[in-house]
């Protein structure tokens, strides 16, 4: 852990609250508070990817077969980007040590800009799946030819990967029927009909499995919590600009923008699992 | 070192203290003080404790008959949701830690607050909010989930499940924010030479019960989102027709709300070992064993959530695996019982409210900790599973348990919160009615339970009716015994006598801040040591309390 | 190994368990009528004998203590004695570590022994809805009570229409949740004639408490008697009282009253030729197509007032059944054709 300056015997720092003896103990405080933090938001995550690996293990047919039809482009545009912001801001924090007032100012903006970049993105994409009904649930209405993937080779990889997925329990040994394991069950029979298989024909994908709704269902909770999390940290973030403005950091006091660095940090790391987990299915 | 007395014995109530150093309202919902926030906890959790007691009240008059006594099916069904709700979201869980535990814990480390006031605020509002907002579900109507909201019934049923679950939501922000600034506090806030196995149990049993919280209210978090999103948007996660798995759903659940249970229990173990070594006047017995029980019981808290689902189909490796670990669980709680056991052995025992209530609290752990034995073991669980024999073991557990714990918390620190001593007669008669109204009540339900009653009944088969009866007229005493507690705590705060500055002769620091203690805490330096060695402190007859010796003892 | 010694001699798995045979209850527990309840008992004892030793000894210890070490006067400094030792910890740790050992292993073994049907065993198909039990049987009869045979082990295969339930028979010791999309088993074997109940063991909502049957064991000889009798559940009835039968069999009467008052659905009292008004603004007249796709498709025509809870009977009503069910709601209603006024039909079994 970075140590901050040795303030042991200083006059007392007009951020140093009463309960503290020293800005040294009131900053590994903090700083503990907040890993602690950082720890609680991991394991929120943890309860979704917990969710994914249940379904995606029971239905690895509906992940193989719905990633497809989220764009890779946008996806990795949108990672570069956050690792952009994460790298603003740790200079943004290397400043505020420094006490270099101006560049500080500069780096949270830029950080705010790229989090308004990856909002940005993030709802076309949104706009896109919207527009084509690929949605949670019974909103799942996907609209026809325009949902292709593409292009024409990924289609057909594709296909063989929904094939290669509903033929592994096979080779597993088993020798249930692909309905009959996973908790859909009897499910299936009085399913009156949305859901993928009764679209069947429309575009190149292949044969759509059942459910397909799920993997969206998931996909939206997932980035829709993350993308609250980027809010919540822009919020933080303006809120760092407008005391910076005030020029209230410095190498005495930086507690603030180092918490909200690591928090931006997190906010990136998780995306970075949530893309590949996401987007690049097999 | 000449000050000691005079920081020991001041003239209590009357000085200038954290209650009357400011006034108004806004002083105290914008204080970052963490003895008036513990104060404003202990009003809002006592409230609803008494909102959680009446609905009660209202279950088991409306079970003295098979069939319609006072209500409808639907607002049993409420009543007892809400019951359920109330009393583990908004009284037990925030109950002992957010309440006594703000109160207590910087003052047994001699620091002046918490590491972060502020949070430790946000937190109460936190509480506020949420609270507000579960009891909005009762204006709209009411919830008629269960409190555990098993999909799919819960994402189905056309009550106010989204408000009620959206308040558990905020409700879990703020115990994290305790249990965080507990970690925090006493990670930093220790003072120079305090060293870990030189804090009160009561601050181990603050920090197990803390981890929990921090690891596992997250999931909670989670889990109700999902289900608000499900019922909102229809996601079909935990939706069967959709493709979904409910069972899911209870793993979820579960995998935070068994972890829970110690949330609730542990601090209340923490509260008995003070108790009883300072009323045994004798060292606590088997100090680490205690210490290193707490957090084995945190650790293995995580591991036993399955056997909630014994029944629900899950495989039976999974069962035995669960059984298993269930049974690891009780190791401890064992252990700690003997310990204090071991602690009375050749004690000097003093019978003041508290102690009648750690007393009785072994007595009634010691039973509700034997019945899990009976739940943990598969074959047995599943004839038990969904009776009142469960309801039994959770109210022996949850009540007889951390209720009854509080309540010895809650005497033991009185005079320190107020500066004020209670009616020690009516304090000792009124946790006899307590006890005693408690066994009536949750005895028999064992029985009926065994025997087959399921629980969230509201008709039930003839052959259960003396049971329920008896119960429900056990209930009734104790509901008595309350009004009696209430009645004598609220009278002291005006009339009772001032207290000193340490009536019971605790070693703990808390002792050495005057009754009730100044804003920052001490007015001189505490003297660290043994929180357990009661020798270096004489009984003072003009006081009633205990001082510390003059003499250079400090060191030993 | 020990341990196996230990549980045979307690016999605490399998059907001959010595000293708690098949018989009345006790004040723990109900009358035992089925082969694993000798077993499920016997531990139930196990456990509650060590329970009952420790918790007394702690007491006993306590109450000593209690009295022994009073404090006389204040000021009383206790004499000194230790403040830990760590023998003494070991000890009290490594027995209870024993003792739930053995407790767990016995309880496990019965469990197995209760969760493993033969192959054998006879299967009746178990319906949980809200609020009703409909078991089905090999030939199709369905009832709603529970015949078993004695002496043959039965295996229930469950599933649920709604929400989750839970199929308890405290008489068997058995316990199992019905969870919608998928099934679920339970088997027992019924030792004792006689009628037991059977309860919804997980909350299901309003009429929660009322999800009640019975289990009625009968000599095998009587069984097969009484699966020949019913196998045709109209046979030998008027189409009235087919429909009588139908309304009670298949679940209608727990939301559906004949009394004229609307409950979680419309009454079936008048319903008959009555003109009915959606939710959706379209109305129509309550004739024989309208009955027979309210009930095959419950979720297509919902009827002003009312919630879309009714599940579709799509599958588990018989074109026969329709035919007696539609000429039982023309006898309850006076706007049917050529019916006379309606005599006040009670809900009876049949």
């Amino acid at each position: 852990m970075s140590t901050p300056h040795e303030g042991r015997d200083e006059h007392a720092h007009p951020h140093l609250q009463h309960h503290f003896e020293s800005m040294a103990q009131q900053y590994d405080s903090g700083k503990f508070g907040m890993w602690l933090f950082l720890v609680t938001e991991v394991l929120l995550f943890g309860g979704l990817f917990c969710a994914y690996a249940v379904y995606r293990a029971n239905h690895p047919e509906i992940f193989a077969y719905a990633h497809q039809f989220l764009d890779k482009t946008l996806g990795g545009l949108n990672t570069l980007v956050l690792i952009v912001s994460s790298l603003t801001m740790a200079m943004a924090v290397r400043c505020a040590q420094l006490g270099q007032q101006r560049r500080l100012k500069q780096m949270l903006a830029a950080t705010l800009l790229c989090a308004c970049i990856f909002l940005g993105v993030k709802g076309v994409e949104y706009e896109h799946k919207w527009k084509h009904g690929l949605l949670w649930g019974t909103h799942y209405v996907p609209q026809g030819e325009t949902v292709a993937p593409a292009d024409a080779a990924g289609a057909a990889t594709t296909a063989e990967t929904t094939a290669a997925a509903a033929a592994a329990p096979a080779d597993g040994g088993t020798t249930l029927p692909h309905a009959a394991t996973g908790p859909q069950g009897l499910a299936d029979h009085s399913q009156p009909g949305h859901g993928g298989a009764s679209h069947g024909g429309h575009g190149p994908a292949g044969p759509a499995p059942r459910n397909v709704h799920l993997f969206f269902g998931i996909y939206f909770v997932m980035t829709g919590l993350h993308g609250i999390h980027v809010l919540a940290g822009m919020i933080a973030i303006v809120w760092l600009l407008r005391r910076s403005a005030a020029g209230e950091f410095g190498p005495e006091y930086f507690a603030p923008v180092d918490f909200v660095g690591l928090y931006w940090h997190l906010v990136d790391l998780i995306w970075i699992f949530l893309f590949p987990l996401l987007y690049l299915i097999h | 070192m000449s000050t000691h007395d005079a920081t020991a014995a001041p003239p209590a109530v009357g000085g200038e203290n954290y209650l009357n150093c400011s006034h108004g309202f806004r002083s105290w919902i914008f204080t970052l003080d963490h003895k008036r926030i513990g104060v404003m906890y202990l009003a809002s959790i006592l409230s609803f404790f008494l909102l959680g007691g009446i609905l009660a009240l209202l279950i088991r008059t409306e079970l003295l008959t098979p069939t319609r006594t006072l209500m409808s099916a639907d607002d049993y069904n409420k009543v007892f949701t809400l019951h359920g709700a109330i009393m583990i979201f908004l009284f037990i869980i925030p109950g002992i830690p957010a309440a006594l535990g703000n109160f207590v814990l910087p003052l047994m480390l001699g620091a002046k607050d918490v590491a972060l006031p502020r949070l430790n605020l946000a937190s109460y509002h936190l509480y506020l909010i949420g609270a507000l907002i579960a009891v909005l579900s009762i204006v709209q109507g009411g919830v008629d989930a269960g409190w555990t909201f098993y999909a799919p019934y819960s994402t189905t049923t056309n009550t106010a499940v989204v408000t009620l679950t959206f308040g558990v939501f905020v409700l879990g922000f703020s115990s994290v924010f305790t249990g965080l600034n507990f970690i925090v506090t006493m990670h930093k806030m220790r003072p120079a030479g305090m060293g870990w196995f030189d804090m009160p149990l009561m601050l181990w049993a603050l920090y197990a019960t803390s981890i929990i919280q921090v690891l596992a209210t997250p999931i909670l978090g989670i889990t109700m989102v999902l289900l608000i999103v499900e019922r909102v948007m229809g996601i079909g996660i935990f939706d069967p027709a959709l493709g979904g798995d409910p069972v899911l759903y209870q793993h979820f659940f579960w995998f935070y709300s068994h972890p829970a249970v110690y949330i609730m229990i542990l601090p209340a173990m923490g509260i008995i070992s003070e108790v009883i070594s300072v009323f045994s006047r004798k060292h606590i017995f088997g100090y680490r064993a205690i210490a290193y029980s707490s957090i084995a019981i945190a650790a293995f808290s995580f591991l036993v959530w399955g056997h909630h689902m014994f029944t629900s189909g899950q495989s039976d490796l999974m069962n035995m695996i669960f059984s298993a670990l269930t049974f690891s669980v009780s190791i401890p709680s064992a252990v700690k019982m003997f310990n204090w056991l071991s602690t009375m052995y050749k004690g000097s025992i003093r019978f003041d409210t508290p102690m009648i209530y750690a007393l009785s609290f072994m007595f009634l752990f010691g039973i509700g900790g034997l019945t899990g034995l009976f739940l943990g073991s598969l074959a047995t669980d599943v004839h038990l599973h969904d009776t009142y024999f469960v309801v039994a073991h959770f109210h022996y557990v949850m009540f007889g348990g951390t209720v009854i714990a509080f309540l010895a918390g809650l005497h033991y620190w009185w005079p320190k919160m107020f500066g004020r001593m209670y009616d020690e007669k009516w304090g000792r008669i009124s946790a006899i009615i307590i006890s005693v109204g408690f066994n009536i009540t949750f005895f028999t339900q064992f029985v009926m339970g065994s025997q087959g009653m399921p629980r969230r009944y509201y008709a039930y088969v003839d052959k259960f009716e003396p049971y329920h009866v008896i119960s429900s007229i056990g209930s009734y005493l104790m509901a008595a015994g309350f009004f009696m507690t209430a009645w004598y705590l609220v009278k002291s705060l005006y009339r009772g006598r001032p207290a000193p500055a340490n009536p019971w002769g605790g070693a703990s620091m808390e002792w050495q801040a005057a009754s009730p203690p100044v804003l920052h805490n001490f007015t001189d330096e505490p003297v660290g040591g043994d929180p357990y060695d009661y020798s270096n402190q004489d009984y003072d007859p003009a006081t009633g309390g205990y001082v510390l010796r003059k003499p250079e003892v400090s060191d030993r | 190994m020990i341990l196996s010694g230990l549980l045979n001699t307690l016999s605490v798995r399998g059907a001959g368990a010595p000293f708690l045979a098949t018989g009345d209850g006790t004040f723990w527990l109900p009358v035992r009528a089925s082969e694993a309840a000798g077993s499920v008992d016997n531990l139930f004892y196990f456990i509650f004998w060590i329970s009952l030793f420790f918790f007394t000894l702690l007491m006993a210890l306590l109450a000593i203590f209690a009295v022994r070490y009073r404090r006389r006067r204040e000021g009383e400094e206790p004499e000194p004695s230790p403040s830990h030792n760590l023998a003494v910890e070991v000890v009290w740790t490594a027995i209870p570590v024993l003792l739930v050992a053995v407790i767990f292993w016995f309880g496990f073994q019965a469990y197995v022994d209760m969760s493993t049907p033969p192959l054998n065993a006879y299967q009746i198909q178990v319906t949980g809805q809200k609020w009703k039990w409909t078991f089905t049987y090999p030939n199709g009869y369905v009832d709603e009570l529970l015949h078993v045979p004695a002496d043959r082990p039965v295996q229930l295969v469950m599933t649920s229409q709604d929400v989750i339930h839970s199929l308890s028979i405290p008489a068997f010791r058995i316990k199992r949740d019905l969870v919608p999309g998928r099934y679920s088993k339970a088997w027992f074997t019924a030792v004792r004639p006689g009628d037991y109940d059977i309860y919804c063991a997980e909350y299901c909502g309003t009429q929660h408490s009322s999800m009640i049957s019975t289990v009625k064991v009968l000599p095998p000889e009587e069984f097969d008697a009484w699966m020949l009798e019913h196998s045709d559940i109209l046979s030998g009835l008027t189409p009235v009282e087919g429909g009588e039968r139908v309304y009670n069999v298949l679940g209608c009467k727990q939301c559906h009253t004949l009394d004229g008052v609307a409950g979680v659905g419309p009454t079936f009292r008048d319903l008959f030729g009555s003109e009915r008004s959606f939710k959706d603004g379209g109305r129509a007249l309550a004739d024989e197509n309208y009955i027979s796709s309210s009930v095959l498709d419950p979720q297509s025509q919902i009827v002003q007032g009312f919630e879309p809870v009714m599940p579709t009977f799509k599958g588990r009503i018989k074109d026969q059944e329709m035919t007696a069910l539609i000429a039982f709601l023309k006898s309850l209603s006076e706007h049917a054709p050529g019916e006379e006024a309606p005599a006040a039909v009670g809900a009876g079994t049949p």
